[in-house]
């Protein structure tokens, strides 16, 4: 099929099913995907400036989609996911702003393969020891609580003690997330992490819920479902203004977009709907391969010179 | 295989292809006819092609949600 404004020939079939694949992990971790759906784009020619904000098109229509599922379900926190956007959308602009700044040093993709390699495998790690610590402490204290349907949303964390003593830091203003079963903690806190996450972004490429996803669990002590479906609709927001200035600099296709979206719109129920049968550790656990994924990338594309 | 297995995996498939129907069907109504237009805005009017280009995947997803909700709702049956 010819999409005119790409100028790209590219089977519908083919977007269906990488939307469909890429809607299933956006729904059930929370993330964007850009980390397999830009390399896919590409395989098919797709330009390197169209393959990015395309993909950035296509997960703000994934991520309403899978927000809402979510929000049905009880797992959006819509205070710290408006919150949240701001931090993002002012980090991506200074992790913009870094690689300007790299780029006129000249030694831009070197610097940025390293820190996105040393990011993704120490997230990987973190969240492997993490979990599996998580997951045998729970089955060495009791059998009593079987994960079943609608499971508890308050999940365990090795990290606890370190999470209760950020909540601990009092810097005014601190706020309420009744939501995610937050009692006080310092705005500027949840502004700190959507900035990391936000720069990061910008920095790396994509959304980077692999880096905020874990953050708002680790850091803010939010539940692992409330922080996947918080962070889906914190995503709508700055994913939106990512294809808004993309678009703009006509880098979107957005028939691309909307072909790839009636997979994911599919695909990202299944994920959302899936979260409930797995206890926070075990999607966190689940989570581990994503970054390591993106690793992956990064390392094929540093030693071959051929981005994906 | 179980058989309420077998029966929700029957389901799904019709429902898939129910939805894959209806996709098609939407392919030629938007790559037909709303193709050529958004191709003139993109190289003509940047500013407003950006605009319609959010409405239109966010009104995409919003029905899409809708019908997929609704067809994941026959397939899940009572456990919705």
């Amino acid at each position: 099929m010819f999409f005119p404004i790409s100028g790209a020939h590219i089977s519908p079939i083919y977007l269906i099913i990488v939307g469909f694949l890429v809607g299933i992990l956006g729904g059930f971790f929370g993330v964007g995907g850009s980390f397999i759906a830009g390399p896919a784009l590409r395989l098919v020619g797709l330009d390197w400036n169209f393959a990015v904000g395309t993909d950035l098109a296509h997960i703000v229509g994934k991520s309403v989609v899978a927000a809402k599922r979510h929000r049905a379900l009880g797992n959006v926190d819509l205070r710290l996911g408006l919150i949240m956007a701001i931090g993002t959308i002012a980090g991506a602009e200074a992790g913009a702003q870094l690689i300007q700044m790299l780029k006129r040093a000249g030694n831009v993709n070197l610097i940025v393969s390293i820190v996105a390699i040393v990011v993704y495998l120490s997230i990987s790690a973190f969240m492997l020891w993490e979990s599996q610590k998580t997951l045998r402490s729970q089955k060495r204290r009791s059998s009593k609580e079987k994960v079943k349907g609608a499971i508890a949303k308050r999940d365990k964390s090795a990290f606890g003690p370190t999470t209760r003593a950020i909540q601990r830091v009092k810097i005014w203003p601190m706020i309420a997330l009744p939501t995610s079963g937050v009692k006080a903690i310092s705005l500027w806190m949840i502004l700190l992490v959507a900035f990391v996450g936000g720069v990061f972004g910008g920095f790396l490429g994509g959304g980077a819920g692999y880096i905020r996803m874990p953050s708002m669990v680790y850091v803010l002590g939010i539940p692992t479902h409330l922080a996947v479906g918080t962070d889906l609709f914190e995503i709508i927001i700055s994913a939106s203004y990512g294809t808004l200035t993309h678009a703009i600099k006509g880098n979107v296709d957005i028939l691309i977009a909307l072909v790839m979206h009636t997979g994911a719109a599919i695909g990202a129920q299944i994920g959302a709907i899936s979260t409930q049968y797995f206890a926070g550790p075990k999607i966190r656990l689940a989570f581990v391969p994503l970054p390591l994924i993106g690793a992956a990338i990064v390392i094929y594309t540093l030693f071959t010179g051929h981005k994906l | 295989m179980k058989q309420g297995t077998a029966r929700t995996l029957r389901a799904f498939a019709i429902e898939l292809g129910i939805y894959a129907l209806l996709v098609t069907g939407y392919f030629f109504l938007v790559l037909h006819l709303l193709g050529g237009w958004l191709y003139g805005l993109e190289v003509h009017h940047r500013y407003t092609y950006a605009g319609i280009a959010i409405l239109l995947i966010i009104g995409q997803a919003v029905v899409l949600e809708s019908v997929t909700t609704l067809l994941l709702r026959l397939i899940r049956g009572r456990s919705e």
